[in-house]
């Protein structure tokens, strides 16, 4: 059986290019950039990226596949914004970001352990349960999830917040018995397949 | 100058500048009574601010002077000076034109001898030097003025200040009487060279045009540098300081959805010129950068960029600025970006930064006729009729040389809607 990621080599071969204008979220903008630096100058953690988005532009543009979908560079974006503001042709430059980042993620390309990609697991497991985040069971997911001894200190250490947000009446304690959900669930796990199913088809990750 | 009488046969050129007077003088020349439209008091347009031409650095007083001179022995020319036009009705080879021409408050009797300048002690800021320095309020717009006629600013008029200069004129060609004025004309053609104006500096955010010391347009760069500018030709910063290391930023507003959609061509030869200012101003100490996405050195002038990159002086680095900030201590801008050459970032001081600002037609937010064409830049293209054109900067982002060629084109159309309407008549 062939996984997505031999299939998507196979199908595009030498035009990464390609590739991402078929399957990268706005990716059919990547060939309109200019190269004029902006976005990456104007980028607030610019310093903390291996890559700039400019030169992710210019990587998928020489075809460096490997190297741009295992880059954890798109994953430090914050959606400040401030690029798609300044940027001379209008690139949606955040929103390529994140379309990039999920395409890895979902070739299974994406670096194991970067703290964005497993905070929006989490968040994504907890929600499409009952169609509401969980914040009990989230915060709990992920003070455990690099084990159980890290999650009790981790606990503790966030137990004045806590206690503070129970007081406040922002957390509920009893969410830790399932919590609320959305009224019609059923209704809401089709509609979530059937977005599912809409996006493998325009990704290419359709079986 | 003979008072010709418009009729159909005429043609109307609106703007005075390098283009204007060109399409003005190739249509007298050829026989056509032309009628030249300017809104300022001088002719000369933005062309007679500059320090240099480019490529041959030669004074652009040269070829002003060669214009004036055709133009002050050809008697089908008729110029007039703060006039603009209110309205044009009518169609190709039958245009009515509605001109507004304010008061100069000095008649010609006016012999440029400077007495009413030294008798008044108001000032204004100075539109040759786009107001880096101020001038009398009584005042000959600059050397190349033509007329060679003073002209008293409406904020003296009234004024005790105003009737210092009426006194002081040896000649009375003061009269502060004078009003607006509201002239309409049958012309045939129309000539659109209303030229162009930079770029709002301060709408690009964060290079802080007006905010940062120090961080100033290409034009004002080209008066510094300018004898006789408002520094003496000297590259002086606010605080006095000698700016020996200059940056230039290409595409300041140019290339840009958020700003000019358009290549404005000038700029990057302009900067590349103005290296050469900082090479004459500080000699071996002087030290250029040019932060540019791609140079484009228009039409044949790849041999001035290659001079200008064997130049040691002159260093490029491939990037458009992302920002500007201030050091508070040395009083320098700093300009902050990444380098698409390698990818580093980088945060770099200089004395000065110039900034390359787009060029923008002068007409964008005017209301022009509705015959008008114009393109997604505000750009004219022509008209529905066919019988008024765009000529130099009006039509197109021009250097002075493709703007005269541009003119002269646009003269020879204009000269042909005469002709067509002069053989429909006779038959």
């Amino acid at each position: 059986m062939t996984t997505a990621n031999q299939t998507a080599i196979a199908k595009y071969k030498n035009s990464f290019l390609r590739e991402v204008e078929a399957n990268v979220e706005e990716g059919h903008w990547v060939r309109m950039c200019m190269q004029c630096g902006v976005c990456a100058g104007s980028c607030p953690l610019g310093n903390a990226w291996a890559h700039p988005p400019q030169e992710l532009f210019m990587m998928i543009r020489a075809g460096k596949r490997e190297e741009v979908l295992a880059s954890d560079s798109m994953w430090m974006c914050t959606s400040c914004y401030n690029c798609i503001v300044r940027c001379p042709r209008k690139l949606p430059i955040t929103h390529i970001m994140h379309g990039l980042a999920n395409y890895a993620h979902r070739l299974g390309l994406a670096p194991k352990g970067q703290p964005t990609r497993e905070t929006a697991t989490l968040f994504w497991n907890n929600l499409i349960k009952k169609g509401r985040v969980n914040e009990l069971t989230f915060s709990l997911a992920l003070y455990f999830k690099d084990g159980f001894v890290q999650g009790i200190k981790n606990a503790l250490n966030m137990q004045a917040v806590g206690l503070g947000l129970v007081k406040a009446k922002r957390l509920n304690p009893m969410e830790i018995l399932g919590g609320h959900a959305v009224k019609d669930q059923a209704g809401f796990k089709a509609m979530i397949a059937k977005a599912r199913e809409l996006e493998d088809r325009k990704k290419g990750f359709a079986k | 100058m003979s008072a010709s009488i418009a009729t159909s046969q005429t043609i109307l050129v609106v703007g005075g500048g390098i283009s204007g007077m060109t399409a003005a003088l190739e249509a007298a020349e050829c026989g056509k009574q032309v009628i030249l439209a300017e809104k300022l008091p001088t002719l000369g347009g933005r062309t007679a601010l500059l320090y240099r031409y480019f490529p041959k650095m030669c004074h652009p007083t040269c070829g002003l002077e060669i214009n004036l001179k055709r133009l002050k022995g050809n008697p089908n020319l008729r110029v007039m000076t703060m006039t603009e036009v209110a309205a044009v009705s009518g169609t190709r080879g039958d245009y009515t034109v509605t001109l507004k021409v304010r008061p100069r408050y000095v008649t010609e009797a006016c012999t440029a001898c400077g007495d009413c300048g030294n008798a008044v002690s108001a000032e204004i800021p100075n539109p040759a030097n786009y107001g880096l320095d101020r001038i009398k309020a009584a005042y000959l717009p600059h050397g190349m003025a033509y007329p060679q006629r003073y002209v008293i600013d409406p904020a003296i008029v009234g004024t005790p200040e105003g009737e210092k200069a009426r006194a002081a004129c040896k000649v009375g060609a003061v009269d502060l009487a004078m009003q607006e004025q509201t002239v309409e004309l049958k012309v045939g053609s129309v000539v659109w060279a209303t030229g162009w104006r930079p770029y709002d500096a301060a709408k690009i955010q964060p290079y802080g045009y007006g905010r940062i010391p120090n961080v100033v347009t290409s034009l004002e760069f080209e008066r510094m540098a300018d004898p006789h500018g408002p520094t003496g030709g000297k590259l002086l910063r606010a605080d006095g300081k000698e700016a020996k290391n200059v940056a230039f930023i290409q595409c300041a507003g140019s290339r840009d959805e958020n700003h000019l959609r358009h290549c404005s061509r000038i700029c990057c030869m302009a900067s590349l010129k103005q290296t050469y200012y900082v090479r004459e101003a500080c000699g071996e100490e002087g030290k250029s950068t040019i932060y540019y996405i791609d140079i484009r050195a228009i039409d044949r002038f790849e041999d001035f960029y290659q001079s200008v990159q064997n130049d040691p002086s002159v260093t490029f680095v491939k990037s458009k600025v992302a920002r500007i900030a201030f050091n508070e201590g040395s009083g320098n801008p700093v300009l902050h970006g990444v380098n698409t050459e390698g990818y580093h970032r980088y945060a770099t001081e200089h004395d000065l930064v110039v900034l390359a600002v787009g060029m923008e037609p002068e007409v964008t937010g005017v209301k022009l006729p509705d015959d008008i064409i114009l393109d997604s830049s505000n750009f004219i293209e022509g008209s529905k009729s066919g019988g008024m054109f765009g000529a130099g900067s009006a039509a197109s982002p021009l250097d002075v040389n493709r703007s005269v060629q541009s003119a002269t084109a646009a003269s020879l159309k204009a000269i042909q809607v005469i002709h067509k309407t002069a053989s429909t008549e006779a038959a």
